[in-house]
This record gives C-alpha cells, structure tokens and sequence, in this order.
C-alpha cells in the first residue's frame, strides 16, 4: 500500500513536469507581459521598462527563465506578483483555503442530497418519489451552473437579503472569532447551494441506478434467502454495494470542484482561487496564473491517487501491492 | 410410514408480462418426505427455477402471482407475510443457487456471509457464530477453515464457493434444503464432490433436498423420486428406480436418451428436438408437448391431459405415450419399443 502510495507520487514528477512545460510556454507565448500595461502610460521611460525587463530576467532565452522559475516552485516560490506587489504563493494562500472550504461544504451539500434522494429512488423506483426525484435531476442536467448561481443569487443574495451576495467574510468582525466563523459560513453557503444542487443529480442519478442494478443481483437474493430483513437487505448488501463506485469518485469530485470554481467564485464574487484566476489572466499576471494552474494539476493528480486509494480500501477485489 | 416435510398443493406461479399474468409454474404438485432427495429435472425455460423461488417466496411480489398451497410443518407458506417468511427462510429453509460467484456479496467475506444466517435465526454470541462458522465451514469439506473465514469469495474457486454457499444454507440445520441446480457451472469432477457432500449432509442430518436439475445423470447417483417438468407442468414422476427402468411420458425418454454415456456419446439418438415455450407464447389449451412430437397423430393426445397413476407411486401425464414412438426409430419398430419396454 505505502510502496503504491510512492510509485504513485514518483510517476506524478514527470506529470508535473510536462504539465509545468506545457503552462510555462502558454504563459510566454500570450501576448504581452506584466509590463506591457505600462507602455501606454506616457509618463513611463521605455529604457526604465527594458532596464526592468533586463532586471526581471524577461529578455533571457525561455530555457533559461524555465529553469529558474522551475528550481524556485519546486521550493514553494512561484516568484512575484506582478499586480499585487507580494509573492504569488502570499496571494494564493488565502484565496486557496476560500476555494478548499468551498469545496468541501459543496462536497457535503452534494452528499447531503445525493444520499438520501438517490437512495428513495432507486429503492422505490418508478414509483411518484423516483419520478419527481429524476424529474428534479433532469432539470438539473438540463440547467447550466451559472444560470442557475444567477438565479440563486438574484434571489437569495438580493431579493429575499437572507445570506451575502459576495465576498468570503464580513469586513467588520475581526479574525479568530466566533463571529469570524458564522460570517464565513454565511458567505459559502449561497455559492456551494447552487453548484451542489446541480451537481448532485449526476451523482443522484448514479447511485439510483446502481441500486436498481444491484438489488435484483444474484447475492440480494442470497441474502433473502437466509431471512435478512428488508432494512438490513439494503443496508448490508445492495446500499453497500452500491456506494462503491460513488465513494472511489470522491478524488475525482474533489478535482472537479476546484477546477469548476472560476464560475461559481466569479458569480457570487467570492475571493478563491479560480476569481484570482480569471482576473490574473486579464491582468496577465503570468506567475500566478502558472502558479494556480500548477497547483490545480497537483490537485488532480492527488484526487485521482485519493480515488485509488479509496476503492481499495472498499473493494476487496482490488488489492494494491 | 415416511413423514412428509413439505406439501406442495396446485402450486401456480404467475409472472406479470405487460399487464397480463402468465403462468411459469402450472398446477404443481408435490411432497418432499424427510431424509428424501427429490430431484426436479426439466429442460430450461421449464419452469425449475421458478418453482424453487416460489417455495422460498423470493420472487418480486409486485409481479409475481403464486396460488395453491404449500404445507410447511401446519402452515401454508403462501399465507405468511415478509416478516413470518423472513423466520423460515434461512431457518428452517435453505436454498443454494447455481452460480456460487455471482450468488456470494463480493464485499463481505465468507464467514460474515455464513454468519448473517446465524445472526438472525439464533441466539449465540459473537465467539460461537464463528465457532459454529468455522465447524460448518469444515463440515462442507473446506480446508483451511480459519483462513477461508476471513477470505473474499473472488478469493476461492468455484468448487470451493459453492461449498460456502452449501454451508450458508445448511447454517441453522433446515428441515429442508432446497439446491438450484447446484452443480451447473462446476467442473465435472467437482460436480461428482459437490453432490457426494450434499448427500453426506443429509444422511447425517435427515432433511429433505430438493434438488434442481436438467442434467438427469446427476439425478440417478443421489435422488430418491424425480418430478419431470415440462413447461411449468408435473409430466411424469415416480421414483427413480421406476422413472429409469421405466419411463412412460415421451418428455421423460427424450431427457434419458440425451444422457451422455459410452454407448450413445456419438449418436444423439432418440432425442426430441426443440425448446421450451416462453411462457407468454404457450398454448395453454391441450397437450403443451404435441408440436415437438409432430408425427404423433393429433388424436393420440387427450384434450387436457391430466395425470394418471400408472404403477405405485408413478405418475405420467396424459395418455399418448401409449402410442408414442421417436421420430428416428421409423414407425416399423413402434411395435418392438413398446414390447421392449
Ligand atoms: N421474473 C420473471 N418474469 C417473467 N418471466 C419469468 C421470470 N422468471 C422466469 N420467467 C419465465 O418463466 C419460465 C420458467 O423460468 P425458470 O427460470 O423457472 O426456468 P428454469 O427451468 O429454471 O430454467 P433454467 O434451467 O434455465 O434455469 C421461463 O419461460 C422464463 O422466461
Ligand atoms: S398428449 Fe401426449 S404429448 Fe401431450 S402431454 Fe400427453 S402424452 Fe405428452
Ligand atoms: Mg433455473
């Protein structure tokens, strides 16, 4: 398990390292660099701008620059920001731990809805309760996410005043307190809401069908057979059978979710990472850009090991040497 | 005088097919003694299957239809809800599929699996279900009881999974086991190992097996009566002794002509061709068997054939066989065949 945890991490470099050749020479192909903004300003000297080009290392061939700003991530460096005047990973930080928190009370509303719907519905299926539940996942297939974070914001955010309509925190309590905490909750719960109920009717959806699947198996009737009780047919056997493909997507989900954040952070103005993305890309603030995008790639990478790693724990079947 | 076990009265099990209910299981009757082996032989599609399930009552009750009677120690076994059900599945019932993989949770090792049926039916503590476990699991002929406790059934072989599934069955000492064609998707050998235990079993224990089964050879080392199906109907039974010494009903001859053995390996010979009919296609009215015996004349066949007594304890359907000869024998011997016999 350990041995596959490092072969798993030790394929990961030459990944990474593809994946920090392919985002460097984007970065340096785009038109521009953080300095082209200042060129229009007529009060700015051009041999000032080449000095600082020169200074920055700009002018070196892109080898060079690769293997500088290479050797300075793999320490946690992704250099300055251009824009915010501080080091990437000082920007990053924060807006990092605003998209993982928004993640994982997606993740739990997700969950929260999935469960329990997806159970009512696959175990009394075709009856009314499946029919809406799958209505309701239709119109949840057939909605895109920023239609649908619009509405949710419009209404919730504006209309009816009951929770923020941007921002992660309230300005006015001070950090650490307890206040701090509710005003942060307050603040993630409109834009997890809105992905989290579009998101869960795939998910919904697949735990139905598994069920419906699993609960005419060969080894439900097993178990009928030996007088198990309904209840416990379902929860020993079909359920658990049936969570096992949904809990090796886990990983996947988690990757999912802080890749998808640009929309929903960008709808309800929430400070993470994928706002920092979209506004670092306009203002072609180059090393955070890369910086994200190393750290989104790295985060793939870690949600497919995470899954692995789970549907082994849960499925005897697949045993990892 | 034997002690009947289990009385099966006009069983008719009915699946819904678009709205209309068609008859898998037709007016059945049978009795399983104790310490008895009756085997229940039939092509498939014939309606096996459905029976089994129908006296464990594990089909899908909003599709399924089962009329009749089926006596089981001074109940009717069709009148019990789920949860008086649930007390004589697995208790006083024990059923063994076909197909040991697909029939084991692949994520429960076997000794919870044999253990659930403890769980429910008895009172022992946690240490003597699994030391009751481990003495079923060395009972059934498995090796390394211990280890094959905490073992996943992807974990065994074939032959070794169905002898789970046995002691799955056997766990809380049934009065009657009923085995689904137990030993189709194992080796030949293996099949030998698995029907020897199943009949150990059940000298020392005195329960009742039904066992399921389209291969007659099997029938001939361990039964003591045979029912043959055909399309949901009792065709012929009696005991195995009569059944093979004697066969009547064309069905019965056909099923014994196809045993493979060292004289008739090559040349599939006296074998009547076709299939079963789906049951939502059969011709109810008169004789189900008639069109895969074309040559037989039509008047040979009763109207709506029942069951006649023909000798002690053997019944055959209808009264064609009288005049019943295969196709291949040419009509000359007719005469001969029914002398020989
Ligand atoms: N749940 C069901 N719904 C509808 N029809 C069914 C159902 N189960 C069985 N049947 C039909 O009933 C008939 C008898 O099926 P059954 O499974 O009892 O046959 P069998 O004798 O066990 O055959 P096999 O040797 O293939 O197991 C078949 O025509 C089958 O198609
Ligand atoms: S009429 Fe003939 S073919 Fe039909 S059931 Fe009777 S014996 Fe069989
Ligand atoms: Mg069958």
């Amino acid at each position: 398990m350990w041995k596959f945890i490092l072969r798993r991490f030790l394929v990961m470099i030459p990944q990474l390292f593809l994946l920090s050749i392919i985002v460097f020479m984007m970065a340096k192909a785009m038109p521009g660099d953080a300095l082209s903004g200042q060129e229009i300003n007529p009060r700015a000297n051009p041999a000032e701008l080449e000095r600082i080009r020169e200074d920055l290392g700009l002018n070196d061939p892109w080898y060079q620059q690769y293997i500088r700003w290479a050797s300075n991530a793999v320490q946690g460096d992704f250099g300055i920001s251009y824009t915010h005047k501080t080091p990437v990973m000082d920007v990053i930080e924060d807006r990092l731990w605003n998209t993982v928190f928004l993640a994982l009370v997606t993740l739990i509303f997700t969950y929260m809805l999935a469960i329990p719907l997806g159970i009512l519905s696959g175990r009394y299926n075709d009856t009314w309760v499946d029919k809406t539940v799958t209505g309701y996942s239709y119109i949840g297939f057939g909605t895109p996410i920023f239609i649908f974070a619009l509405i949710m914001l419009f209404v919730f955010g504006f209309a009816l005043d009951w929770f923020p309509s941007g921002g992660s925190v309230d300005s006015k309590v001070d950090e650490g307190t307890f206040a701090y905490v509710v005003s942060k909750i307050n603040h993630l719960i409109l834009p997890a809401l809105s992905t989290a109920l579009i998101a869960t009717t795939s998910t919904i959806q697949y735990l139905r069908n598994e069920i419906i699947d699993n609960k005419i198996k060969d080894f439900v009737r097993t178990a009928r057979s030996k007088g198990v009780p309904e209840s416990n047919v379902y929860s020993r056997h079909i359920l658990r059978n049936s969570f096992l493909p949904i809990a090796a997507f886990l990983g996947y989900e988690i990757t999912g979710l802080i890749g998808g954040a640009v929309i929903i952070e960008t709808i309800f103005s929430y400070p993470g990472l994928g706002q920092l993305f979209l506004s670092s890309v306009s203002l072609r603030d180059f090393s955070v850009v890369t910086a994200i995008v190393m750290m989104t790639g790295f985060a793939t990478l870690l949600g497919t090991l995470l899954s692995d790693i789970i549907l082994s724990a849960v499925d005897p079947r697949i045993r990892i040497e | 005088m034997k002690k009947a076990i289990l009385q099966i009265e006009n069983l008719t099990t009915s699946f819904r097919i678009q709205s209309k209910y068609h008859a898998a299981v037709d007016d059945v009757s049978f009795t399983v003694n104790e310490n008895e082996i009756v085997a229940v032989v039939g092509e498939s599609g014939c309606g096996k299957s459905a029976l089994a399930l129908s006296i464990m009552q594990l089909h899908n009750k909003q599709r399924t239809k089962s009329e009749g009677t089926i006596h089981y120690k001074g109940q009717n076994l069709l009148t019990l809800n789920d949860t008086q059900m649930n007390k004589v599945r697995g208790k006083e019932l024990g059923m063994i599929f076909q197909e040991p993989l697909t029939a084991l949770n692949p994520l429960m090792t076997i000794g919870k699996q044999i253990e659930e049926n403890l769980d429910y039916h008895t009172e022992l503590s946690r240490d003597e279900k699994k030391s009751r476990t481990i003495e079923l699991l060395t009972q059934v002929g498995i090796p390394y009881p211990e280890r094959t406790y905490k073992q996943y059934p992807h974990e065994l072989s074939g032959g070794m999974r169905q002898r789970a599934m046995i002691s799955i069955a056997i766990a809380c000492n049934p009065a009657l086991v009923i085995a689904d064609e137990p030993t189709t998707a194992l080796d030949v050998t293996i099949q030998a190992q698995i029907l020897d235990l199943l009949k150990d079993i059940q000298s020392k224990t005195k329960m009742g097996i039904i066992l399921i089964t389209h291969d007659l050879s099997v029938v001939a080392e361990v039964a003591d009566r045979i029912v043959v199906m055909y399309a949901g109907q009792v065709v012929e039974t009696g005991s195995v002794k009569e059944i093979f010494n004697n066969p009547l009903h064309p069905y019965t001859r056909s099923l014994l002509n196809s045993i493979p053995s060292a004289t008739n390996e090559k040349n599939r010979l006296h074998v009547i061709e076709g299939i079963v009919p789906s049951i939502a296609k059969m011709d109810r009215k008169g004789c189900r068997f008639q069109d895969r015996i074309p040559w037989i004349p039509k008047q040979a066949h009763e109207e709506s054939p029942h069951l006649h007594e023909v000798g002690q304890d053997h019944f055959v359907r209808c009264t064609c066989y009288k005049e019943f000869y295969f196709q291949d024998e040419g009509d000359a011997s007719t005469h001969d065949i029914t002398q020989s016999r």
